[in-house]
């Protein structure tokens, strides 16, 4: 019977990162994936003729370029392309844009507020500064504060050099941003509504908070510290959806010797005296390998896919009680012709940037209110999206691809699973929205697809459909993500690791749990690793 | 849930939405300056077009020192600051002793925030008791409208409704007086009044960038073009000329004048704390008035000053040649590194090699000799290394009688 030397399980961006680094390093890799294509939460998927939808993650800024360069991403077909700014739409028939250039940026601000236009420029030196703080830690394993290792010691004096060459307003401020919500911290900025709704939005993507909720500053944060090409906290379109950079990174892998078996669902891990030997497939096929990395999130793999029995007390305690909450959904639209939108000029950039109608903070709390209820939002916040305004590849001429992330979504509607008829009111939920500021919307559309929490868990495995496998709030970050202890990659059986968001730096189509993951199982068979590119300067 | 759209944005806000269209705006002397730009060379100066050079920076830059330059000052941030309390919050929020600020007034100052870091330098205009009008080069509303907390005084932008002209060199007072703004002669250095032009008021105040006989100019946005013309008009014989920035930047740096985020970065813009700089730090330490009362950064600039701990000092330096050492390295004994030029020029004027530099101290404060400048010129695809010797020299490079001379001269 062969044995692969790694078997990954789940074909993710962070399976496949992880697995082509481990192949790379001259292991036979073999990459099992249960739905017939990979791409878990980043693929691009033709669910009606001639329109491909970016069906999960839709835009593209964390994605980590070292990753990119490394596996030689552009030359397997990867491209990121960034765009304008965005907008949102106000209840008056007005909108508020964020424009790249400065001077109309400031002057699209000054639009409602003169203050707050000449604010922004202290506003983006702070988060520019704790961005900066934090972004070398990407690409490292954090240490383990328990351990005496040289390198975990080493790990944290890094750490606690970095915190004390801040200066003591700086320290302050970073406390305050790992700790606040994202509404207190622009309440220090800004004074008007919409500008405070503008920036808000960063901080409850995909996470099970309001923005009055402490810890959402710091969510902000994570959606700021990615590039394109060295445009820091610039966001992109990849080129033919996100899939594209799952599609790259197979290609890449296969080029290099890897194999994938799409199709192929574990049922289980197969462990034998604490140590894993292999998966055994839904159907009961078992399969051999050295080592065995889940790409699935912290509950699934430890949940679902490894027996309680074999796991410490503490651990399974603490997966169980990982934070990992359903809070979002997704609904894709195919449309015969480009939406109007009367209150944007014609010529207007936003049409080819992210829209939003949620003018207010007040707004995005009562939609969080509904949520705590166990409802989706009656009014709910759109981050919305036409990528083929700027990539031709993904609908004809003329047609459009519309891309809707819809918050709020529970995980379960008033304590039971979601309905048929549930995903029809969330959808109608979203239309309506969208309609109210593009009348005739909905003769436009000619497919749908609809995705509660309840599909994404399905189809992608994400538990409870949260995008990030798991919160991004401090109590989950660093040596705390997934849980406290297993902070390294690692987990509690001999052959076992984990590569996947619910690692340590989270989510976001990164890649970097999935690259930093391969450098410790290297570290653990003592192979080289120079194919890895250290971390970028930040200078 | 019906927010359907049915209220309607004020109209100045909907007709405001059509800027993205014009990403660098013209400032209300466009017109006449489209019109003499033969090079198109544009910069973005706050979001507006400006330009480098009209026709030739160098001829410009002689028409400075030898006849007059009209450089446009429009996109220059401008604030009306006005009340009863308007003397005391400014002596509050700038450095400067603005009691003694007397109306008809013009003092060049800086503030700082809380910590004592520079958030920028400008000129405060005294209009009357109760009327000033601050000019920088950053952005600063919403300092400046937190400081006014308990102060009766009120801060409005002006930037866009006032349009601001300098006129600078010999023959600059002639063409004032010769286009009839009767009194112009009285005004001696840092001097201003108000004249009548076009129907409204417009402020003339002795003043410039460029350590020359020179007026700046500020009229309301509409009359901009009618002034323009007529000064022009006035001044076709006495050479009068317009100017772009690289012209007046090398004026300056004769003049020895610093440059906001060019010579220091303000404190708003500093992403990495190590650039941050006290007044003391960037040669502006003795605006610093410790006897006037609080104001913003007072405590932090003290602390700094009595616990030694400023780092930088910023110098002016004559080094060697003829070669500018612009952004080169500064060494002491020709090894070790300390500071950087900001910006240097050879200097016709002074028939130097001049420069503006930030040195850690106690380099270029306590210790000034066996300093050393690494010039990289790039000549035909090589760089030509160059170790030369600097000396730190004192500020203004150049220092002209006319600037000064009371009644001014006619050239």
């Amino acid at each position: 019977m062969k044995a692969w030397d790694a078997i990954v399980i789940g074909g993710g961006h962070n399976g496949l990162v992880n697995a082509c680094y481990l192949q790379r390093a001259g292991l036979d890799v073999l990459v099992v994936e249960k739905n017939d294509w990979v791409g878990g939460a980043a693929t691009s998927r033709e669910l009606t003729p001639g329109f491909l939808y970016s069906n999960c993650s839709y835009v593209c800024s964390l994605f980590r370029p070292e990753i990119m360069r490394d596996l030689e991403l552009p030359r397997f077909g990867l491209q990121v392309i960034s765009y304008e700014g965005g907008a949102v739409f106000t209840r008056d028939g007005d909108y508020l844009a964020n424009y790249r250039d400065h001077d109309a940026h400031r002057r699209e601000f000054a639009r409602f507020s003169k203050r707050d236009a000449e604010a922004y420029d202290r506003y983006s030196r702070d988060v520019t500064r704790q961005c900066r703080f934090i972004q070398p830690l990407l690409m490292r394993t954090a240490p383990d504060p328990t351990s005496f290792k040289p390198r975990d010691l080493g790990e944290l004096l890094y750490l606690g050099r970095k915190f004390a060459g801040l200066t003591a307003e700086e320290m302050a401020l970073t406390l305050r941003f790992w700790t606040m919500s994202i509404s207190d911290f622009l309440d220090e900025y800004f004074e008007t509504d919409v500008i405070k709704a503008n920036f808000a939005l960063s901080g409850i993507i995909g996470t099970a908070l309001g923005p009055m909720s402490p810890g959402t500053a710091y969510v902000l944060l994570h959606h700021y510290m990615g590039e394109v090409d060295g445009s820091v906290g610039a966001w992109g379109y990849a080129r033919g959806g996100m899939g594209a950079v799952t599609k790259a990174l197979a290609a890449s892998f296969k080029a290099s010797g890897g194999t994938i078996r799409t199709g192929a669902e574990v049922d289980h891990v197969l462990i034998r005296n604490g140590k894993a030997k292999g998966v055994v497939l839904a159907g009961g096929e078992e399969v051999y390998g050295k080592l065995v990395i889940s790409n699935a999130d912290v509950k699934r793999t430890f949940l679902k896919l490894v027996e309680e029995k074999e796991l410490p007390d503490i651990f399974l305690r603490r997966v169980r009680n990982f934070k990992i909450r359903g809070s979002s959904g997704k609904v894709n639209i195919a449309l015969d012709s480009l939406p109007e939108f009367p209150a944007l000029p014609k010529d207007s950039p936003v049409y080819r940037a992210d829209m939003h109608f949620t003018d207010s903070i007040e707004r995005m709390e009562r939609a969080y209110d509904d949520w705590k209820a166990g409802r989706w939002s009656a009014d709910p916040f759109l981050d919305m999206m036409i990528p083929t305004t700027l990539d031709p590849t993904m609908a004809p001429p003329g047609k459009h691809f519309m891309s809707c992330f819809v918050q709020y979504a529970p995980p379960r509607i008033e304590g039971r699973d979601w309905t048929g008829a549930d995903r029809d009111g969330f959808a109608e939920s979203v239309i309506a929205q969208i309609d109210e500021y593009s009348p005739g919307f909905r003769d436009r559309i000619v497919h749908m697809e609809v995705r509660t929490p309840r599909e994404i868990e399905a189809e992608v495995g994400l538990t409870e459909g949260n995008i990030f496998q798991g919160e991004l709030t401090f109590d989950q970050l660093l040596f705390n993500r997934p849980v406290p202890g297993y902070a390294q990659y690692r987990s509690p059986l001999s052959g076992l690791y984990m590569c996947g968001s619910s690692t340590h730096p989270g989510g976001g189509v990164m890649g970097a749990p999935g690259r930093n993951a391969a450098a410790e199982i290297l570290r653990d068979l003592a192979k080289p690793t120079l194919h890895m590119s250290p971390a970028h300067d930040v200078i | 849930m019906n927010h359907h759209p049915t209220v309607q944005p004020s109209t100045d806000r909907a007709i405001a939405q059509s800027h993205f269209r014009t990403l660098r705006l013209g400032t209300p002397f466009q017109p006449r300056i489209d019109a003499l730009a033969l090079k198109n060379d544009w910069y973005n100066w706050a979001g507006y077009r400006a330009p480098h050079s009209l026709w030739d920076e160098e001829l410009e830059y002689f028409s400075i020192r030898s006849q007059a330059a009209l450089f446009d000052i429009s996109p220059m941030t401008k604030y009306r600051i006005e009340g009863p309390d308007a003397e005391a919050y400014l002596d509050r929020v700038t450095l400067r002793d603005v009691t003694r600020l007397k109306p008809g007034r013009v003092h060049y100052t800086a503030w700082c925030d809380d910590e004592g870091f520079v958030l920028d330098d400008g000129t405060l205009f005294r209009l009357s008791p109760t009327r000033f009008r601050l000019c920088s080069q950053e952005r600063h509303l919403p300092w400046l409208l937190d400081s006014a907390f308990r102060f009766e005084v009120s801060v409005e932008e002006e930037t866009e409704a006032v349009a601001g002209l300098a006129l600078q060199g010999p023959t600059s007072f002639a063409i004032l007086r010769d286009a009839g703004f009767v009194g112009v002669e009285r005004l001696k250095v840092f001097d201003l009044a108000e004249f009548a032009h076009d129907g409204a008021t417009l402020t003339i105040s002795r003043t410039g960038f460029t350590g020359d006989l020179g007026y700046e100019l500020f009229v309301p946005a509409g009359k901009a073009l009618s002034l323009w013309d007529r000064l022009m008009a006035a001044g076709e014989l006495r050479g009068i000329r317009a100017i772009g920035y690289t012209a007046l930047n090398r004026a300056r740096l004769e003049a020895g004048l610093i440059v906001a985020n060019a010579d220091f970065t303000t404190a708003v813009h500093a992403v990495r704390a190590n650039r941050l700089r006290m007044p003391d730090e960037i040669g502006l330490g003795l605006m610093v008035d410790p006897e006037k009362g609080h104001f913003n950064g007072r405590r932090a600039i003290l602390e700094a000053r009595a616990s030694k701990k400023l780092r930088h000092v910023l110098v002016g330096l004559e080094i060697e040649g003829n070669i500018p050492a612009e952004h080169a390295i500064v060494y002491y004994r020709k090894s070790q590194e300390v500071g950087l030029v900001s910006s240097a020029m050879w200097s016709p004027m002074a028939k130097r090699n001049i420069a503006i530099a930030s040195l850690q101290r106690p380099y270029g404060d306590t210790i000034v000799d066996d300093l050393w400048v690494e010039i990289y010129a790039m000549r035909e695809l090589q760089y030509q290394k160059l170790m030369k010797r600097a000396k730190v020299v004192p500020r203004p490079f150049i220092k002209l009688d006319r600037r000064t001379a009371n009644p001014p001269a006619d050239f």
